[in-house]
């Protein structure tokens, strides 16, 4: 950033400052490694190797009988193909309605729309909470039901500010132009905005893609037919069943080795770290696109 | 009366005598009708899954029982709120919530200004990119996950610290399951998961800074550290204001997620917080009216929060949310 050409001598001050931010940024690196490393590790050694003492870091034998296990496990699977079927279609959904939503309230002329915005940024930071939540789901008979994925959390409070706040800098003769020649708001929103806001529509759906991806705890709350779990509830079921639990209504009570519940872990952040060149790309864009940070 | 008021007011202003009278509601409604109904969605969303449950907070005030509903149930006024305060699991509850977020108000709040301070100063590209890409990854992974990995690199057989501590002789400690080191356990994951992303704000700010800034500094014999001190923190100062606002607010807002994935009877006695505790009365010994009074009392508490915060952040500086 700095331009000016540093010909001049270092000076004791200049080395301190170099010694200190690459020690702390290698001791934060590592430290967010490590961790990761010794999970990749477990996942593919042998039983007897986890068991002895010593480090985890570096897997000195192979052995795939963890990753074997989990693929046999039917369970694991249908879970794995709720969550990307909810990915998918939920990513849509909610892609679909907060761009729906933002575009008029994108518009400086719409009338009322500061008391719908005061209406919506009020649910930001104000909520029922959990059990009244639970008692309007159970109500409007979305327990045990596939809908319950998507419908609760259609839109974010953030994904919305954003889109709209881009909507918002894109110029209005463009809008204009198209009126002219007939267009209506509908064609002017999907053949003029949307083909223009590539990145915030990327940057929303990996936002929205990654939440659906991660969530358990609607599954948690409102789900009870194993048919319909998602993979991180499921894991969270694994991880824990060594654990001690009041969780302990596992009916078929498996002793789940630690290679394989580590197996599932990974296979459960696989894709994320699939798709994090993109969420890096966009999401970091994503974060000073809009006025609102978080 | 109301004549004589309309008259002085366009007598007022007169220029802008032209402009037309303002249209009513329903003209509004229909002049831009495609945009309203372009809303329906969205607001009906909002109302049904954002405001439906903030109505089902009368519970709070009720002796609730689903099989009477919402309107059959008795109104008791504030029996709850005055069970909650004679309650001794809730004051445990709300004095580790409160612990809880001091500790992590302490520590992962400055952390990622640290971050981003020490990032400024790289002049390498690449390993600036490289630090930033891994210090990024933990906020997109679930605390499921997160806490699978923190269990299991905390274990006291197979995990990295126990290994080390036992290469210099000392005891293995259990972690995740002693009541001295649970805290400790959850704001150091807090720290793990969050510190990189929360940097990304404040670099984001940094590269808003004037060049010529450091170029003036330079030639008035200023050094690194004159310049971090002089130039990039100060004008942090707003973007820090504003993150501190929205964390203050957050002091009861525990991180259920985390909290659930970490905690064992254990260490109820340290760990418990606000949110496992309402789960744990509302959805499992199904306590609907006193767990919606606890939750109730938390959202109305955390809201008074971040309004008195923000009212300061204004009246004290330039920067404010709104």
């Amino acid at each position: 950033m700095k331009t000016v050409k540093s010909k001049k001598k270092r000076t004791g001050e200049d080395w301190l400052v170099d010694i200190i931010s690459y020690t702390l940024l290698i001791f934060i690196t590592i430290t967010i490694i490590l961790p990761f490393m010794q999970v990749v590790t477990i996942s593919m050694s042998p039983s007897h190797v986890v068991n002895e003492s010593g480090f985890h870091i570096i897997p000195t034998e192979f052995d795939f009988s963890g990753y074997k296990q989990i693929a046999t496990n039917p369970a694991f699977w249908d879970s794995y193909l709720i969550t990307i079927l909810r990915t998918v279609i939920g990513t849509a959904c909610c892609v679909f309605v907060t761009v729906l939503t933002a575009y008029p309230l994108a518009k400086s002329n719409l009338p009322y729309r500061k008391y719908i915005m005061m209406f919506i940024v009020f649910t930001m930071y104000f909520s029922g909470g959990m059990i009244p939540t639970y008692i309007l789901i159970k109500n409007l008979g979305l327990m045990n039901n596939f809908l319950v994925y998507i419908l609760p959390q259609l839109i974010t409070g953030f994904a919305l500010i954003i889109t709209r706040n881009f909507f918002m800098g894109i110029p209005a003769a463009l809008e204009e132009a198209a009126k002219i020649d007939g267009a209506s708001n509908m064609r002017v929103l999907f053949g003029i905005y949307l083909p223009i806001s590539l990145p915030v529509l990327a940057t929303i759906s990996l936002w929205y893609a990654v939440t659906h991806w991660n969530s358990w705890m609607d599954n948690m709350l409102y789900v009870t037919n194993e048919k319909l779990y998602v993979v991180q509830y499921v894991l969270q079921r694994i991880l824990s069943s060594g654990k001690v639990d009041e969780t302990a209504d596992f009916t078929n009570i498996v002793i789940h080795t630690e290679t394989m519940k580590m197996a599932a872990l990974i296979l459960t952040l696989l894709p994320i770290v699939c798709v994090y060149p993109f969420l890096q790309k966009y999401f970091v864009k994503g974060m000073t696109l809009g006025s609102v940070k978080e | 009366m109301i004549a004589q008021k309309q008259k002085t007011k366009s007598v007022k202003n007169q220029s802008k005598e032209i402009k037309k009278r303002k249209p009513g509601f329903f003209t509004n409604l229909y002049n831009y009708r495609d945009y309203y109904i372009m809303l329906i969605p969205g607001i009906l969303f909002f109302l049904i899954f954002s405001y439906g449950p903030m109505n089902g907070l009368i519970i709070a005030f009720q002796d609730y029982y689903p099989l009477k509903g919402i309107t059959g149930s008795n109104f008791v006024g504030l029996k709850h709120f005055k069970a909650l305060f004679s309650n001794p699991f809730f004051i445990d509850v709300l004095k580790n919530t409160l612990i809880i977020s001091f500790y992590k108000l302490l520590i992962c709040f400055p952390a990622p200004i640290l971050l981003c301070i020490v990032l400024n100063e790289i002049k390498s590209p690449k390993f600036k990119k490289f630090t930033q890409s891994v210090s990024y990854l933990p906020h997109f992974v679930s605390w499921v996950i997160v806490s699978g990995i923190i269990i299991e690199f905390l274990s006291p057989s197979r995990g990295f610290i126990n290994i080390i501590r036992q290469y210099m002789g000392l005891e293995p400690i259990f972690f995740i399951a002693d009541p001295k080191y649970f805290r400790g356990v959850l704001v150091i994951s807090d720290l793990w998961k969050g510190i990189g992303w929360g940097s990304i704000v404040y670099l984001a700010a940094v590269t808003g800074i004037d060049p010529s800034l450091y170029e003036s500094a330079e030639i008035d014999g200023a050094g690194r550290i004159k310049k971090i001190i002089y130039i990039t923190l100060p004008s942090l100062i707003p973007i820090i204001t504003v993150m501190f606002i929205m964390e203050s607010g957050k002091v009861l807002n525990d991180s259920f997620q985390q909290v659930y994935n970490l905690l064992t009877p254990a260490t109820y006695e340290v760990g418990d917080v606000i949110s496992t505790f309402v789960y744990r009365m509302g959805i499992e010994k199904m306590q609907f009216s006193f767990s919606t009074a606890v939750g109730l009392f938390k959202n109305i508490i955390s809201f008074l929060l971040v309004m008195l915060t923000n009212y300061i952040a204004r009246k004290t500086s330039d920067y404010a949310l709104w």
